[in-house]
């Protein structure tokens, strides 16, 4: 593994300083030994309990995430979520009559297609016998869909779920505002046209300023980035650091991109467009270069800047997700059992974004697990400075003592573990379709690396979180 | 002083610098005794700019101090002189202050206006030399920067400030009775602009950050932090030091420049300004305005202007010479010191004298969602506490439930709460028309009518639901609270919480204890009262307490006045020029004709002679014709909704006329009027201080001035005897005792007062 991890940033161009700190770690330590003890000695065998069903992802699939604007900027979320479910029933070769349920995790909704589950299901040509619905939770709205599956099966409900995510920015619903809203449905309601022009009458030139989607939070009127940056100073976290971190992610990413590691992405080919393979996010840059950005939400000293924040992404994920053994009567070879999952909330002003910190513990002490028990972590990555912040609280004792109401840290988790194939940051960020790549990464790092648990955590919108682990299948 | 002084003039040559770097080595090891003396301010220097953190010991606030004043100088001196140094950040370490004023202490030592000027010209020349400080210096602003604090961050080359609701700049001199005297007067009109510098120093509102910003008043803006491996408040300022230092190095480096673009409206404003006609007008509408509204009783802002101008019109030597004399005078007036007394007990009853109640009061009750209930619920739901509004009809509770809430949204309105703050705070708001979770109240307020029999069933009603350790608060002006307890199983749990109407506007509460209430149950009503932003008085029981006690011979004698022909306009004239906010025949009407009726009824029947005067028949005559004041519409005046200049309501004189009785042409003198109304309002207000209805002549003058409004620059009754002589008002009411008997007839402790030179109310 080290040799591994050493090859890799000796082939990488932009290697940094950073990277050499990192992989002066692996070797001082000499984890490989580390690394083989641990998976000897787990915490536990498995996390199966018994008279419970064991629920596992037979595979899972994304279209390629890409920047906003770009390739997919004339579809519809619907497209996009069907090329998804097109993409994973030609992967797994379901039978569509056998899905019992379809699950779709969206943020910013398109109105014509608020249930945008049953609209892409139905393109896709799922049976219409088969019901869908759509749920939002901000940036864990996938991972909403998949414990949602996790649940029905679960208790015996269904076998078989479908469950996913859709995002696309490229377009948000922009309105008309209030005044000309309630102004055009009085209108509609007139019958004379001496009431009509009553109504009309009414009409003032502000009724045309069109109202955005909140970019901001709506209980503290803080947008995220700003909050992402406070919380970095909080932490006291330098420019450099994040940009470090970045850095760090997109040169990863580039590489996984390179390996041909990111097996969920299906291609997909855009109506009057050529056919989209790969994200086109992935830009790994110099320090030097991300360091001459200006700060992009606290002016002029902030440190969260575009380079280290994740992007306007535009993409949709979706797993296919069964009870074990109707998996293994169809004759599946699932790729991970998906185990507790926990979800957490917090003050959504000063702690917006440290979702990850509160979760991971809990989730942990829920499976009986430990730190040192998982192989692959894959965080969710909404700006540098959010990662390093939850980091640095689980590396804290005060924070732990004085928020959490726990008595020592929760641990760091080991910088070498953690998002291995890039994140957010660089592949990409569809709000509603991230939990899913999550958890799909995970899964494929578990077979690839080795190892049997994963842990998927993410933070979001409304000062919430998530985390699940995810168990590798045993080959 | 004068020594630091001289080395400060020194480091201003340039040329000696090389001598001074030798210089900085030596004073600088004979100076490291001093570091460790040094009380209020440390510093500390990091790379090239130096930290200054202000920290005054023992002390919940910084003030402007002499030994502060002359640290900071020490430190200034060893900045400038140091070649190491190239910039400076000056900071306070105190969370949720930078400098809160100067020190009042100081002020009040003096005896001389002489003594005065001079503080104010050694703070003058300090700032100066900051102003003109060749190395920039950076004030970062975390907490209120009020007075000296502000006039001294404005001397600094550049201002961070963070964006909390602490963080406030304002120049509240006024407010004292004098004026910013530290240079204030001639930097905030070039800063802020005229319009925008007069508004500050005659209102002393308080500005927030981001206000600031936008006027100019600060440069950036630091977001105060939430949690990370410090507690909030402390990385918060050592943030707002790190930025200050990016900047001051961006200063000192002269990548950053402390001119700011100015948008087009202010441009233009202050091309206007710089015409001189256009300045004068602005001089006299300001004045104007100034005149009319303190009808000449306080000299402070007059003289503002007037420095101002001096400032503006003659130069700045000119403007700081007459802004420290004026500042002199201006400390030395009865009005400041009135004021200045004011402020202190202010102080004074913003603190919990009882000590902390043994179970402090979650959740809360009010019975009775009208004007009074509903304000109560609205000061309690906004801090957090919740609050049940219980009334017996749905039309009454929803008309209070609307009341809550317009009281909050006034305030998104106006931008000081965001919607969800609001909708926050209502949900602590729960309205009911039954005794539901009554069991698991820490405290209710009763503010039902104002009827004995109703007030007994109300309390027999809650004591059966209520659990052993919750206070029974009753809100009214004039019931005795011992006759309201005498129904209940547990006396010592009752209490009196007398609020004042508007509850939300209103700064007083008058607590009433009984001889049975318990210590605990009045520490945890003025505990309530304080979490309800109040400022308490705490008075024995007794008919009337002590405000409405001494409001109501006030207005008998306004009943006499008006029967003696004097019209209610003129009547109320009267009263605002002698600095009243309100008019005596305005008063009536909003308090409430029957209200004031039953209340001198009943506190007559108690005192006899010495509160009669005018016919109650006049009340009496008006009831009868609907005429209740503000709230039917119609009292002395007529009020409708949305007309802003009320008239005489005209159906008042054939009552008027009926009623008139022949008037004392000895005493109706226009300033006899005034005295006759305020003399027999200070001697009952001194007879409670010697009944030992007050405990304090402190909580008489908070009680007179924010709960009756007597004229804050008399600073209440006792400072008023004080300050104009106890024997000038005895010889007053004997000369009204000579015409209208025993009503005039002055207490004994005012008469002692009157023999004795020396006593004082305040020593």
């Amino acid at each position: 593994m080290t040799s591994l991890l050493t090859y890799t940033f000796k082939n990488l161009p932009n290697t940094s300083k950073w990277a050499l700190r990192f992989c002066m770690r692996p070797l001082s330590s000499s984890s490989q030994v580390q690394a083989a003890a641990a998976s000897q000695t787990k915490s536990k065998k498995t996390l199966a309990k018994p008279n419970i069903r064991n629920i596992v992802v037979v595979d899972g699939v994304r279209t390629p995430f890409l920047l906003s604007g770009t390739s997919y900027k004339d579809l519809m979320p619907h497209d996009l979520a069907r090329a998804a479910l097109s993409g994973l029933l030609h992967r797994t070769s379901v039978p569509k009559d056998v899905v019992d349920y379809i699950i779709f995790g969206t943020v910013i909704q398109e109105v014509k297609t608020s249930n945008v589950a049953r609209e892409a299901a139905l393109g896709a040509g799922f049976s219409d016998k088969t019901p869908a619905h759509t749920v939002t939770m901000a940036c864990i709205s996938s991972n909403q869909a998949m414990t949602t599956a996790v649940g029905l099966i679960a208790s015996g409900q269904c076998d078989v779920v479908v469950a996913g995510g859709v995002e696309l920015m490229s377009d948000i619903p922009i309105r008309h505002s209030r005044k000309m809203r309630k102004m055009m449905l009085d209108l509609n309601k007139a019958k004379t046209l001496a009431q009509r022009l009553s109504v009309i009458s009414k009409f003032r030139l502000n009724f045309l300023s069109p109202e955005l989607p909140a970019v901001s939070e709506f209980s503290t009127s803080e947008t995220m980035g700003h909050s992402a940056d406070r919380l970095a100073a909080a932490f006291a976290i330098s420019r450099e650091e994040q940009d470090e971190y970045a850095l760090r992610s997109h040169s990863l990413a580039k590489r996984a991109q390179d390996e041909g590691l990111l097996s969920d992405v299906v291609p997909f080919k855009v109506p009057g467009r050529d056919t989209v393979t790969q994200d086109n996010g992935i830009r790994p840059s110099s320090l030097d270069q991300m360091a001459k950005l200006k700060p992009a939400f606290i002016k002029p000293y902030g440190t969260v800047t575009a380079a280290n924040s994740s992007f306007l992404t535009d993409g949709a994920s979706a797993v296919l997700i069964m009870a074990e053994e109707k998996a293994l009567a169809m004759g599946y070879k699932p790729k991970a059992y998906l185990r507790d999952f926990m979800y957490v909330s917090q003050d959504p002003k000063d702690q917006l974004l440290l979702g990850p910190t509160y979760a991971t513990p809990k989730v942990l002490e829920k499976a009986g697990l430990t730190m040192n028990d998982i192989d692959a972590f894959e965080f969710h990555e909404a700006f540098s400075g959010q990662i390093l912040a939850n980091l640095k609280a689980m590396d804290s004792d005060w924070f732990a003592q004085n928020y959490m109401g726990r008595k020592a840290k929760v641990g760091l988790p080991p910088l070498e573990k953690f998002n291995n194939w890039g994140g957010s940051l660089s592949l990409g960020h569809p709000f509603g379709a991230t939990g899913c790549r999550l958890v799909m990464a995970a899964a494929n790092r578990l077979r690839k690396e080795g190892g049997q648990y994963g842990l998927v955590a993410a933070c979001a919108a409304g000062g919430q979180g998530h985390a699940m682990i995810v168990e590798a299948y045993p080959k | 002083m004068v020594a630091s002084r001289a080395i400060g003039s020194l480091s201003r040559f340039t040329a000696s610098r090389t001598l001074r770097c030798s210089g900085y080595i030596c004073r600088s090891f004979t100076r490291a005794s001093a570091l460790l003396t040094r009380t209020h301010i440390n510093y500390g220097v990091k790379g090239d700019v130096a930290v200054i953190r202000i920290n005054s010991p023992n002390s919940k606030v910084n003030t402007l101090s002499q030994e502060l004043h002359s640290e900071f100088m020490e430190v200034m001196n060893e900045v400038w002189s140091s070649s190491q140094i190239r910039s400076a950040v000056l900071i306070s370490t105190k969370p949720g202050c930078f400098i809160a004023g100067a020190d009042l202490n100081m002020l009040n030592a003096c005896t001389t206006s002489q003594e005065v000027t001079q503080i104010s010209q050694e703070a003058q020349k300090m700032f100066e030399k900051l102003e003109k400080s060749t190395k920039p210096v950076v004030a970062a602003i975390n907490g209120s920067c009020l007075g000296g604090g502000l006039e001294l961050a404005i001397s600094c080359q550049y201002r961070i400030a963070t964006k909390d609701k602490k963080t406030v700049l304002g120049s509240p001199e006024v407010l004292l009775g004098i004026l910013p005297g530290a240079g204030a007067t001639q930097r905030l009109p070039k800063m802020v602009g005229i319009p925008a510098a007069f508004d500050m120093m005659l209102t002393g509102r308080s500005i927030r950050a981001d206000r600031a910003k936008k006027m100019g008043l600060v440069d950036q803006l630091v977001e105060p932090l939430g949690p990370g491996v410090k507690p909030p408040e402390e990385r918060t300022i050592e943030y707002l030091e790190e930025v200050a230092i990016t900047f001051a190095k961006g200063l000192a480096d002269k990548k950053i420049t402390p001119k700011r673009d100015k948008g087009l409206v202010e441009k233009m404003t202050s091309y206007a300004l710089s015409i001189p006609f256009v300045r004068q007008q602005i001089y006299k509408k300001v004045e104007e305005k100034v005149q009319k509204q303190t009808k000449g009783l306080y000299p402070a802002p007059l003289k503002i202007i007037d420095v101002v101008k001096t400032g503006i019109e003659q130069g700045s030597n000119a403007g700081y010479l007459s802004e420290s004399q004026r500042f002199g005078e201006l400390a030395m007036t009865k009005e400041s010191k009135a004021l200045m007394g004011l402020y202190r007990g202010q102080t004074q009853c913003k603190k919990n004298k009882f000590g902390a109640p043994q179970k402090e009061v979650k959740q809360l009750a009010v019975l009775g969602a009208g004007l009074m209930g509903a304000g109560i619920a609205q000061v309690s739901v906004d801090k957090g506490l919740q609050t049940i509004l219980k009334d017996t009809t749905l039309p009454a509770l929803g008309r209070g439930q609307q009341q809550v809430f317009k009281g909050l949204n006034d305030k998104v309105k106006k931008k000081t709460l965001t919607s969800f703050e609001r909708d926050a705070m209502f949900s602590n708001l729960i309205g009911q028309l039954d005794y539901r979770g009554f069991e698991k109240a820490d405290m209710v307020i009763e503010a039902v009518f104002e009827d004995l029999s109703l007030k007994h069933r109300v309390l027999k009603e809650t004591e059966a639901v209520i659990p052993d350790h919750c206070v029974f608060a009753s809100n009214t002006s004039a019931l005795p609270i011992g006759e309201i307890a005498t129904v209940s199983k547990r006396p010592e749990k009752v209490i009196g919480m007398h609020y004042f109407s508007p509850v939300d506007k209103m700064q007083l509460l008058e607590i009433i204890t009984t001889e049975k209430t318990s210590k605990d149950t009045t520490a945890s009503a003025v505990d309530v009262g304080l979490r309800q932003g109040k400022v308490i008085i705490v008075v024995k029981d007794g008919p009337g307490f002590y405000t409405t006690r001494c409001l109501t011979p006030m207005m008998s004698e306004v009943i006499r006045i008006l029967q003696e022909g004097v019209g209610p306009k003129k009547l109320d004239s009267l009263t605002t020029s002698f600095g009243f906010p309100v008019g005596a025949a305005t008063l009536v009407d909003e308090v409430g004709v029957d209200v004031a009726k039953h209340v001198a009824e009943n506190l007559g029947k108690e005192f006899g002679e010495r509160f009669a005067g005018g016919s109650l028949e006049m009340l009496q005559q008006m009831i009868s014709k609907g005429f209740l004041g503000r709230k039917s519409g119609k009292g002395f005046y007529i009020y409708q909704e949305g007309v802003k200049n009320k008239n005489l309501n005209s159906d008042m004189d054939s009552i008027l006329a009926s009623l008139k009785m022949p008037s004392q042409p000895d005493v109706s003198s226009d300033e006899d009027i005034q005295y006759r109304l305020v003399t027999r309002f200070v001697n009952e207000a001194i007879l409670c201080l010697q009944e030992g209805v007050l405990a304090t002549p402190t909580e008489g003058d908070i009680g007179a001035v924010f709960g009756l409004g007597f004229p804050p620059c008399l600073g209440g009754p006792f400072h008023f005897v004080d300050l104009y002589g106890a024997q000038k008002i005895v010889d007053r009411l004997r000369k009204y005792e000579a015409v209208y008997g025993k009503q005039f007839t002055p207490c004994q402790l005012l008469v002692d007062h009157a023999n004795n030179p020396n006593k004082k109310f305040y020593q």
